[in-house]
């Protein structure tokens, strides 16, 4: 893709965030930073890629790491977001 | 320019439906009642996009790629299965961390493998196997970012969980210290984008130097100032996501990023108003230690104000038509919500309607107070936010403040000389009569500012540990 493009997609979706964030009721805001938490943690998409690579070792290794860390925040957050959203109960 | 390898339009579009995922994941947040399906899609999301990368990328070293995703999974599972809904903000905190060092780390193998991910001259070119110059931009900013959040959340950690003291470190001249600091790191990665055989200590330098700004920006903010914070490094990993998906090209990364970046800013904003604090004075620290502002003015305790027992409260509170908790981040310290849901509980009973009204700041980050009281089986909606709820105290019985004091106090609207002044506070004053569970008289809140609620005609302060206080009212409530 050229940079164009990505730079478009980049801009168009800060503003879809800007306004889905500012739908998200304040009662919800804890879980939403452990859900963008996890979310954000996507970078592993980054780190397979250098871990699954031949061609140099330190890279390959570096990227495992990446990807236990991901994975820390990845099961970790949405676990725990998954935990306190099942807590919100409605009355009665 | 990233012209490195034709990409597969069914994988391009299978990111994407990641991303969107992503984005339905946030909306569902909009109410308690959609929260659960949209965390379903973000895991959904999550999934589709490990997969699409594993199904399309040759995998030299997949047993290993397995045992770490174990390793870190079951690790993390097991801290989100344990931990105490009080020690969110560091867990979010040390998170941060985590992908800020994943995304330095993915940095760094993408500089050391460039071909790996696409983002190197071709071969036969003059320039063959160096790295791209829009990608050095790109990795230069994208490993700054990531490794400022890294060591900027694990000194927000260490604060937030108590193994670094609160107060503000101040060093001599930091700001010029810090500006010129991220002079040098631009001017760096600058310099590796137009010299093409730039040597490689100048990346490494990049990253040095980012790891100690980050550490250097977080040591002088305060610990009242922490949901700021931590609000500000979620930003931040965010965008330190971006910058990866922009050097691999990865739709993803780039919407995931933007929205995690944008959600960080708006909590930030969102916790600056709510404090009357600009994100400058912030940043640049200084204020809200743990042990800061004692000096601002100790409580008066020579003016005249009521005490009441256990029994005097839950007598005028089972005659209340509505009564409005007001709980602070005093009430969570004291253990004291599960107790306190069920006097709620015990007051329904006797027919008395029941609010719990929430300050943004209650808690230590953004929503805390609603975890918890969620936690205490408290229905979400008898919780009420600032904006929704003030208007009503001045028809309301009692006004139940339990390990709040600042949030209510009238100084902040009227009192010009007053640190506090501008922050939104409750109205509590307006309510026919104010309950005000406090330890002692002589302590004072965060901000060190003395409450004229304390002194009113139709305040009773009831003295005591919050727990054992709302135990004995139960008790009398029988």
């Amino acid at each position: 893709m050229d940079f164009i493009s990505i730079l478009s997609i980049f801009v168009l979706a800060c503003f879809v965030g800007y306004y889905v964030v500012w739908s998200v009721t304040p009662a919800l805001h804890t879980p939403l930073m452990a859900v963008t938490n996890a979310i954000s943690s996507v970078i592993i998409v980054g780190a397979l890629i250098a871990s699954a690579a031949a061609g140099s070792e330190t890279a390959k290794w570096l990227g495992l790491v990446a990807v236990a860390l991901a994975s820390v925040n990845i099961f970790g957050g949405f676990a725990v977001t998954e935990r306190m959203l099942a807590m919100y109960k409605k009355k009665g | 320019m990233h012209e490195a390898a034709p990409v597969n339009p069914w994988v391009a579009l299978a990111y994407l439906i990641a991303g969107v995922c992503f984005i339905v994941a946030l909306r569902g947040l909009s109410s308690p009642a959609t929260s659960r399906r949209g965390n379903r899609f973000g895991m959904a999301g999550m999934l589709i996009a490990v997969v699409t990368t594993l199904v399309t990328h040759e995998l030299a070293s997949l047993p290993e790629i397995v045992g770490a995703i174990a390793i870190g999974g079951g690790f993390g599972w097991i801290v989100a299965r344990k931990i105490k809904m009080t020690d969110m903000p560091q867990l979010v905190a040390g998170f941060h961390s985590l992908v800020g060092l994943a995304a330095v780390l993915v940095g760094v193998a993408a500089y050391l493998n460039p071909q790996a991910f696409g983002i190197a001259f071709p071969a036969g070119s003059e320039y063959a196997g160096l790295i791209l110059p829009v990608s050095r931009i790109e990795l230069g900013l994208g490993v700054a970012i990531g490794a400022i959040t890294f060591s900027g959340s694990v000194i927000a950690f260490l604060k937030l969980n108590g193994n670094m003291g609160g107060a503000p470190i101040m060093l001599p001249g930091r700001h010029v210290i810090n500006l010129g600091t991220l002079a040098a790191i631009l001017g760096l990665i600058a310099f590796l984008t137009i010299e093409l055989s730039a040597p490689e200590w100048v990346f490494w330098t990049v990253l040095v130097l980012s790891f100690v700004i980050g550490f250097l920006l977080i040591i002088p903010i305060g610990g009242a100032d922490m949901p700021v914070v931590v609000s500000m490094l979620n930003s931040y990993s965010g965008w330190a996501a971006a910058a990866m998906g922009f050097t691999l090209g990865n739709t993803a990364m780039i919407i995931t990023g933007a929205l995690v970046g944008s959600s960080g800013a708006i909590l930030s904003y969102i916790m600056c108003k709510a404090m009357n604090r600009s994100f400058i004075s912030v940043i640049a620290g200084g204020f809200g230690g743990d042990s800061g502002g004692g000096a601002a003015g100790a409580a008066k305790t020579d003016r005249p104000w009521k005490r009441g027992s256990a029994e005097d409260a839950a007598f005028l509170m089972q005659q209340a038509e509505q009564v409005i908790i007001v709980p602070g981040y005093g009430m969570a310290v004291a253990q004291a919500q599960h107790v306190l849901r069920e006097m709620g509980d015990k007051l329904k009973e006797h027919g008395v309607r029941v609010k719990y009204a929430i300050h943004p700041v209650a808690g230590r980050m953004p929503g805390h107070m609603n975890v918890l009281l969620a936690e205490a089986n408290v229905p979400y909606d008898e919780v009420f936010e600032l904006e929704d709820i003030n208007s009503e105290f001045a028809q309301t019985d009692v006004a139940f403040i339990i390990g709040a004091n600042d949030v209510v106090n009238p100084a902040a609207k009227t009192d010009k000389s007053s640190p506090i002044y501008g922050m939104p506070v409750f109205d509590v004053n307006k309510a026919k009569t104010v309950l005000f569970i406090k330890r002692s008289m002589g302590g004072v809140g965060y901000a060190g500012v003395d409450n004229d609620v304390f002194y009113q005609d139709n305040t009773m302060m009831l003295l005591a540990d919050a727990k054992k206080m709302v135990e004995e009212i139960v008790k009398s409530l029988d």
